[in-house]
């Protein structure tokens, strides 16, 4: 049958530039490999020569195949498969990029194509380690590739799943035995609504490329070893390993940035799996680096280097492996896929190929790495990094010890699930941890190599160290950390990471002005240093004494909370979600709060909701400050809906809100209550099921805070009071208009009251008809929590701060050229502050 | 055991913190952990284990009705739950009704088994929306797509 409208030249190409890749990644390999292993020098240049084409044609390739995908996705080509199931006509451009990485293989993609990017910056700089370093990503390169092919091995087992496949292969349906049957497809199912947020479009690429950056550490230790030059190959590979701790770092802490504040999941780190799968390798690349470093100075600590560097990359694919192949699928917030047995199977093959070699390889020779046979003094620098090394690598494995359980299960046909409190189950270990880390990275580098003199540490930190204390102190005192759930040894415990985390920053702060003499350029450490434990104050403060205040004990409406349940006789737990009635303000922690009107986006479903917060003086009730807030929700067919939190950021908190129910389209069923009419003079009162309606005065042409009308036109407006039974007094002002069009009219509504009223004329007597409707079908609803998140700005800039410092470091231990070192700080510094400070608020 | 001893004496000290330390993880991962977790339920199970913090994994009891009236308490929802073994309880959870409820497939509920009904305390839903690989959905959808009328 031939199939009308179809454009099926772009798939052609992409097809083929498919194998091309795969094709050139295998020769890029070969070629690689038996270029590393020529001595003759002539003969290996030739051979890289030859790898370099190779691989050169892989990364066009990837580019184009980038490129068709998002040709596909702009044109809403849905006889493609990607594109109906990723794009959507609806859909903001914007979003073009983030349907191509909300597939898996869009991922495997942007991965392949970072390896790429970065295999080019090796092949330019990375002189005699090129080989061996290249042909450790073009093997990396040939597993991504693979599960991106699409090729039919047997009837029903597939390599790798193709971007190009065609929707009527892929799903079977009536429509497809028509030759039009695309003109039946309207749309696509498009982007994930919970995914349509511009983090969506940054994050994946920068933890992406964090992701991608860390096979050059891994690439590097293999290097050492198959050269035999066991040492050589950490000085160039430390720049490499900070850039990919940089991105890396920044990449999990935009996740969280996005999770805060487009995700309704109530906060910015939650100990997911999908979280903790990208912060394990962040934590074993950060105590790689400091084991490199120890081994630049000293020579000691160089297996652990190699072991750090593999395991790096180890536990990215092994995240990978968590999160692809839908094995941690009842655990986690995040949808995730099976994506089928074929691609489980590559991405163990992955795994276990990268895991299984270098693991062998630095058993093998383990006896030929050199070792320094004189043992590190406790006095030394060396020795303390070394232990911040290993608590760093310990907690790494304590988290993906927990999170791997699914995998037990899977293994033992094991049932055991995660604990209650999961947060606290991990927050028990790490606080322990955090307290650890925070004294060592202050005062570790106040010690010096090889031997530090008695007495010279205490001289140097107590200054720090006292100011630190009186810091924690005034915070115990004025602003008390008010996290009693756990009980008072968690609180205390707390308290001395937070203590030791302050130490940290001063301390490094110290160090900076008295250990290097402000000399920033050496700096870099020091630097990240004071921000991580910047960020760590910032994590203690704001989630210690992170507060719901949409409490319902606070709600007019609720009233049957009594605080003790009357089913199980067991105290509430605090009731999180609070009803707002349109128009009815409800007091919430210091504010009132009045849902006062809704409106809809140009996006399908998405519907913004607008709340006004208003904090009034306690005894002239004036209001000192107000804002208003619009989180909104995407409602979707069948009453499903996915929710946008909306924040107020100050310097020192958040204000975060976001709606947990609003579907009550079914109380906006007909309303069959009638107009009562009633004949009224200026100041004339009548009776309402409910009270009494006044109706005050007549007002032509009003301009008001609700009307604003000129004096030629001709408008009248009733000025109404309701004075309910509970003597509540609410305004109401409908108005009639006549113009060229003829006579209009415009009700006020009382949400509170339930009550229509309308301007319905002027009677011959000068008396005005007003009309009455009261219903039961008005209430307008909407349930949301608000929480209030103190201090998690510190959080951000901490972030920051360790960013450009593992920067800073970077620029120095690549040699960059000062003009480039201040250029990559200036550029990175000004995204970042735009990214997680600016672009919100 | 004298070269026990020896032994010990010889070892670096750095090799005694990785085993001290690894050491400590252990411990950090049993004795913090070992009471800790839950574990996976049947209904039928979680029965036996009133007051027990449990997993239940199981499917809307669609026969019976949902109670949930945002304004009057936003924060109380009740529902059936089924699972595959046939066994059926009510289900309590104090919070805002999960708006996908009515379209899920799969509930994973934690919480404890009371005598009449299960207190929950968080539900995970997997839902058909948001699996866009599965085939049959796919296929439902676009068959839709022929006649639904698209605003």
């Amino acid at each position: 049958m031939k199939f009308e409208g179809e454009h099926l030249l772009p798939g052609q190409i992409g097809h083929f530039f498919v194998l091309l890749a795969f094709v050139a990644s295998i020769i890029s390999t070969i070629a690689y490999f038996t270029a590393s292993r020529k001595k003759d020098l002539i003969e290996k240049k030739y051979w890289i020569i030859f790898a370099r084409y190779a691989f050169v044609t892989q990364l066009i390739s990837a580019i184009v195949i980038f490129a068709l995908v998002f040709y596909i996705c702009a044109n809403h080509y849905f006889e493609y498969m990607y594109a109906y199931k990723h794009a959507s006509k609806e859909l903001e451009p914007k979003y073009l990029l983030a349907c191509i990485w909300e597939g898996q293989e869009g991922s495997f993609l942007l991965w392949t194509i970072w390896h790429s990017i970065l295999g080019i910056f090796i092949m330019a700089k990375s002189k005699e380690w090129e080989a061996p370093i290249m042909s450790v990503i073009s093997l990396a390169q040939f597993f991504l590739l693979m599960m991106l092919l699409g090729l039919y091995v047997s009837a029903d087992a597939r390599l790798g799943s193709n971007l190009f496949t065609l929707t009527r292969n892929e799903i079977s349906g009536p429509i497809f035995s028509q030759p039009n049957y695309l003109t039946f497809i309207k749309d696509g199912i498009g982007l994930n609504v919970l995914l349509r947020n511009y983090w969506m479009v940054i994050h994946p690429p920068i933890l992406f490329l964090g992701f991608a950056s860390t096979i050059i550490p891994f690439a590097y230790a293999y290097a050492g070893i198959q050269t035999k030059r066991f040492g050589d190959w950490v000085t160039p590979a430390l720049p490499w390993a900070l850039f990919s701790a940089c991105v890396l770092g920044v990449g999990i802490m935009m996740g969280g940035k996005w999770a805060y504040e487009s995700l309704s999941f109530g906060g910015y780190w939650a100990w997911d799996p999908v979280e903790n799968a990208s912060l394990v390798p962040w934590l074993i690349l950060i105590a790689g680096i400091h084991t490199m470093v120890i081994y630049k100075a000293t020579a000691h600590s160089l297996k652990a280097s190699y072991l750090f560097s593999f395991l790096t990359f180890i536990f990215i694919l092994y995240s990978t492996f968590l999160t692809r192949t839908g094995i941690l699928g009842d655990t986690s917030v995040h949808a995730f896929t099976d994506a089928g047995k074929a691609i489980n199977i590559m991405i163990l093959l992955f795994v276990a190929v990268f895991t299984l070699s270098s693991m062998i390889l630095l058993f093998i020779n383990l006896k030929n790495i050199p070792a320094e046979q004189k043992e590190e003094n406790t006095s030394s620098r060396e020795f303390w990094m070394f232990i911040g090394s290993l608590i760093f690598f310990l907690s790494s494995i304590f988290i993906i010890a927990k999170t791997s359980v699914p995998v037990y299960n899977k293994i033992f046909g094991t049932k055991i699930a995660q604990p209650e409190n999961i947060e606290f189950s991990y927050n028990k270990v790490i606080i322990l941890v955090t307290i650890i880390i925070g004294l060592l990275s202050a005062v570790t580098q106040y010690f010096k190599y090889k031997k530090t003199a008695p007495g010279f540490i205490l001289k140097k930190i107590a200054v720090p160290t006292i100011i630190a204390a009186i810091i924690t102190a005034l915070l115990a005192i004025f602003y008390p950390l008010t996290y009693y759930k756990m009980g008072p040894g968690f609180l205390g415990a707390t308290y001395v990471a937070l203590f030791a985390a302050i130490f940290s920053v001063i301390a490094n702060g110290t160090y900076i002005v008295t250990g290097l003499n402000g000399k920033l350029k050496v700096a870099g450490g020091s630097i990240a240093h004071l921000g991580f434990a910047l960020m760590l104050v910032g994590i203690l403060i704001s989630s210690s004494n992170k507060k719901v205040i949409s409490n319902s004990g606070a709600n007019g409406i609720n009233l049957q909370i009594s605080g003790k349940d009357p089913m199980t006789r067991e105290a509430d737990n605090p009731q999180e979600n609070l009803t707002l009635i349109r128009q009815v303000p409800v007091s919430m922690g210091p504010y009132e709060v009045t849902y006062l009107k809704d409106s809809f986006s140009n996006e399908k479903g998405r519907r913004f909701y607008e709340l006004l917060f208003q904090r009034k003086d306690a005894i002239t009730k004036k209001v000192i400050e107000q804002f208003t807030l619009w989180p909104d929700v995407y409602i979707m067919k069948d009453n499903n809906m996915s929710s946008n939190p909306d924040t107020k950021a100050y310097f020192s908190k958040d204000i975060f809100t976001y709606i947990s129910y609003a579907i009550n389209n079914d109380n906006r069923i007909e309303d069959t209550a009638q107009f009562l009419m009633k004949e009224l003079a200026e100041g004339d009162t009548t009776f309402y099921s409910n009270g009494i309606i006044i109706l005050n005065r007549v007002i032509k042409n009003p301009d008001n805070e609700k009307y604003h009308f000129k004096a030629t036109d001709a408008v009248l407006m009733a000025d109404i009071t309701l004075i309910s039974k509970d003597s509540m007094h609410y305004k109401a002002m409908p108005i009639i208009e006549v113009d060229e069009f003829g006579i209009n009219q415009i009700d006020d509504t009382v949400y509170a009251q339930n009550l229509y009223l309308k301007f319905a004329g002027v009677t011959d007597g000068k008396k005005i008809k007003i009309g009455i409707k009261e219903s039961d079908k008005l209430i307008e609803y909407i349930t949301l929590k608000a929480y209030v998140f103190p201090y998690i700005n510190l959080v951000w800039l901490g972030l920051i701060i360790m960013a450009l410092g593992i920067i800073m470091s970077a620029v120095k231990r690549a040699k960059l050229s000062t003009f480039y070192g201040a250029l990559a700080i200036i550029l990175a510094g000004v995204g970042l502050f735009y990214m997680f400070l600016l672009a919100n608020n | 055991m004298l070269t026990f001893t020896l032994n010990f004496t010889c070892m670096k000290k750095k090799h005694i913190i990785i085993l001290v330390s690894i050491a400590a993880l252990i411990v950090a991962l049993i004795i913090f952990s070992a009471g800790d977790f839950s574990t996976y339920e049947t209904i039928s199970s979680a029965k036996n284990k009133q007051g027990k913090f449990v997993h239940l994994i199981a499917k809307l009891d669609k026969t019976e009705p949902i109670e949930y009236d945002a304004v009057n308490n936003p924060n109380f929802l009740s529902f059936y739950a089924v699972d595959s073994l046939g066994g059926k309880t009510k289900v309590i959870f104090r919070n805002s009704k999960p708006t996908d409820l009515e379209k899920s497939e799969r509930i994973v509920m934690q919480g404890k088994m009371q005598a009449d009904y299960f207190e929950c305390k968080d539900i995970l839903l997997k839902c058909p929306s948001k699996y866009k690989d599965d085939q049959k959905q796919l296929e439902k959808t676009i068959t839709n797509q022929q006649d639904s009328v698209y605003k």
